[in-house]
């Protein structure tokens, strides 16, 4: 006898459900087994009365599904619109992967000696700061001085262009957001959603629709991951626009597309960069946990650290992305003080 | 002000705040008033009925206390509001009826604003702000600066074209605000509190630049301000708001003596009259016979003619306009319209000629 034998008998049910639970031929709950050996039915006592759920509703009628079949099922169904799903997302994402494979193979082919006095020129016309040029050449010249220096390109490759992807992508979305109640409604729990999600949450579904060997597969996780705190953030900073300037700009006769590129973005610029800032230290983050699904880079080195226990290799590429996320991190807030010094009230 | 052309004339005005204004319209235009409307029904009565000619050339000041409805009102004359019911006229066109792009070529070359918190543009230089009018209409920095920067120069800006606007104090930032205006090269300026926000004595000096550019350019100035003095000191028409209807109108030295509600005497109660009141406004009908002791204006103030005076009450003066006598002002009574509480006497005559030959019987009765 299982506990929840009355609700089937009360329904009228047990028909459906065939023969009584004890006879199934499925799994045997631990109760049935000391029911079995003892040779007596086992006296329940209410304290131990189980959570009506699936199982225990599968052990009074074998018709009512297991939990296990509900799982199978998702996993099915995902199966079945995996190929639907593919056709459409599958040349969609191609340029992702194929711009990807670009930044690795650039990142690879131009020598350190112009790549890096190149990324110190980049620092510079950003931040206009010499002691941050400094940082840049100091931790580059580290990392490649201990044999990094490749992983650490490869790193700063993908970093790249899925952090220029969340721009091109976030910054839009951020607009419409601002510009309609019903989006910014709809928005907000998709956006919840990607940032509570776990990371490797991601990756399953995705390893599923793509192989593994294509780079849009860990390129796609990442901006999942990272697109949030710009979207986010350009949504707030539009909306947060002194009303005060919208309305002179509307009183001499602004066109809504005069407002959105003349006052409005720039206006919200300081926190579309802290967005984009954000969204870097995020793809960084991300870039590590990718690597188990092929990303080349830095975090190939931390997954070997963990995998063979080479303590070593593990502390050094650990230390190799936190003088990344370090630089990366000084660059664009540096860039951001500009911008506020350019615009403070 | 016959005389004048009206360049805008509001129609039956309404304005009502809330989810459902229609049925509410139709409830305030049986009567109810702003309290129980916003109790009963949950709705704001923003304006009530306005009907107001505004003159072409002058200035047209608009007051009332806070809340009264006089920034609802002046945002109904470029549409950043739209009403619930009525017309507002602009040169002949009723520009509710506009479509959006008519609007915004009206915004862009026919009416300018200037706000009380400045509302600059923070990442343009001055100059740039300046020119935001001609920016929007696509010309390019190169080919408006010369126009924007004139008028920086004019209001006292020379030379500081190149500033960001947090780099100027609160004064300055305002004259940009009214370069901006004025670069539009509109025919229409609207001043929500412009001057609310600063200091006394800068204030002073903005009223005094804005009756300097009104006299050599003679725009439509539409002005608001819940400040008495300034609005004196500015207005050639008044327009006394309250809880969104309008009070009284006129000309405001006729509605300093005859203030047509308790709720005006209250306001007109502690200004300084012989600084205000002009000759004109007291003086009586002119003899030919009869002594005085000099010739005064008829734009001068009281306070002016006191001095000249030196207090003697038993003088009179004849009063010129053009070179020509058009009166005379007998110091007694020009000290008994300093008096406040001879409104009530007047309150029942509000028509100017009225109320001299009334002052001449009080005159009488008063010297027996
Ligand atoms: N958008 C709005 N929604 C609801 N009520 C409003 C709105 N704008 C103004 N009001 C109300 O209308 C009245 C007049 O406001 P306003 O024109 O700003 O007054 P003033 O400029 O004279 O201080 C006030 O009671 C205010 O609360
Ligand atoms: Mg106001």
């Amino acid at each position: 006898m299982a506990t929840y034998d009355f609700i089937f008998d009360g329904l009228g049910l047990r028909n459906w459900c065939g023969a009584s639970g004890d006879d199934s031929g499925g799994m045997t709950s631990m109760a049935q087994l000391l029911a079995q050996t003892s040779g007596s039915d086992v006296v329940v006592s209410p304290w131990e009365t189980p959570f009506p759920s699936m199982d225990a509703m599968h052990e009074a009628c074998t018709s009512f599904p297991q939990s296990r079949a509900l799982t199978s099922g998702l996993e099915e169904g995902f199966l079945s619109i995996k190929n639907g799903l593919k056709v459409v997302v599958d040349p969609l994402t191609q340029p992702l992967s194929w711009a990807l494979n670009e930044a690795l193979w650039v990142m690879q082919v131009v020598p350190w000696f112009i790549m890096i006095p190149l990324l110190m020129l980049i620092s510079y016309v950003v931040s206009r700061e010499w002691k941050l040029v400094g940082l840049v050449a100091i931790c580059f010249g580290f990392l490649g001085f201990v044999d990094y220096y490749s992983y650490t390109m490869q790193t700063l490759a993908i970093i790249f262009v899925c952090a220029l992807t969340c721009v091109a992508l976030g910054v839009p979305i951020g607009i419409a957001m601002a510009r309609s109640d019903r989006v910014q409604r709809i928005m907000i729990p998709i956006l919840d959603m990607l940032q509570t999600l776990p990371p490797f949450v991601y990756l399953i579904p995705l390893i599923f629709l793509f192989s593994v060997t294509e780079p849009k597969l860990y390129g796609i996780a990442i901006i999942l991951y990272a697109i949030v705190p710009v979207v986010r953030l350009t949504d707030l900073g539009i909306r947060l626009v002194d009303p005060d300037v919208i309305e002179a700009a509307d009183a001499f006769g602004m066109t809504k597309r005069q407002k959105l590129l003349n006052v409005q973005i720039p206006l919200a610029l300081p926190n579309i960069m802290a967005g984009v800032n954000q969204t870097i230290m995020m793809s960084l983050a991300m870039v590590v946990i990718a690597s188990l699904v092929s990303a080349p880079g830095l975090g190939v080195l931390v997954l070997r650290g963990i995998r063979s226990l080479e303590l070593g290799v593990g502390l050094l590429s650990g230390l190799g992305i936190v003088l990344l996320a370090i630089i990366l991190d000084r660059v664009t807030k540096a860039a951001l003080a500009r911008i506020n010094v350019s615009q403070s009230r | 002000m016959n005389d004048t052309s009206i360049k805008i004339s509001i129609r039956k005005l309404y304005k009502v705040f809330g989810d459902d204004p229609q049925p509410a319209l139709q409830l305030v235009m049986d009567g109810m008033g702003k309290a129980e409307l916003l109790e009963k029904h949950n709705h704001v009565l923003g304006l009530n009925d306005i009907n107001v000619d505004i003159p072409a050339g002058k200035t047209t000041v608009i007051m009332g206390l806070s809340g009264s409805g006089k920034s609802t009102l002046i945002r109904h004359l470029n549409r950043l509001i739209e009403p619930t019911a009525g017309e507002v006229w602009v040169d002949d066109d009723n520009i509710l009826e506009y479509t959006d792009t008519q609007l915004r070529q009206m915004r862009q070359h026919r009416m300018s604003m200037v706000f009380q918190k400045f509302a600059l543009l923070p990442h343009r230089t001055v100059l740039q702000n300046a020119g935001l009018a001609p920016s929007i209409a696509g010309q390019n920095e190169r080919k408006y600066a010369d126009e924007a920067r004139r008028w920086l120069d004019r209001v006292g800006l020379a030379g500081q074209g190149e500033q960001y606007p947090h780099q100027l104090s609160g004064g300055m930032q305002q004259r940009v605000g009214i370069a901006r205006a004025l670069t539009s090269n509109s025919d229409i300026m609207l001043m929500d509190e412009a001057f609310s926000a600063l200091d006394p004595l800068i204030r002073t000096d903005m009223q005094d630049l804005l009756n300097e550019l009104q006299a050599e350019l003679q725009k439509t100035v539409v002005f608001i301000t819940h400040d008495l003095d300034e609005a004196l000191k500015l207005a050639d028409h008044l327009v006394i708001l309250k809880d969104g209807s309008v009070i009284q109108q006129g000309e405001p030295q006729h509605i300093l003596l005859n203030p047509a509600a308790p709720y005006i005497e209250d306001f007109v109660a502690d200004i300084n009259r012989a600084r205000v009141l002009r000759v004109r406004s007291v003086m009586g009908t002119f003899r030919e016979a009869g002594t005085y002791a000099g010739d005064i204006d008829h734009h001068d103030t009281l306070e002016s003619v006191i001095a000249k005076s030196e207090g003697d009450t038993n003088l009179s003066y004849r009063v010129m306009q053009d070179g020509k006598p058009v009166g005379l002002l007998d110091m007694r009574k020009l000290v008994r319209a300093l008096v406040p509480s001879e409104r009530s006497v007047e309150r029942e005559t509000p028509d100017l000629s009225d109320l001299q030959s009334k002052s001449a019987e009080t005159d009488a009765a008063l010297s027996q």
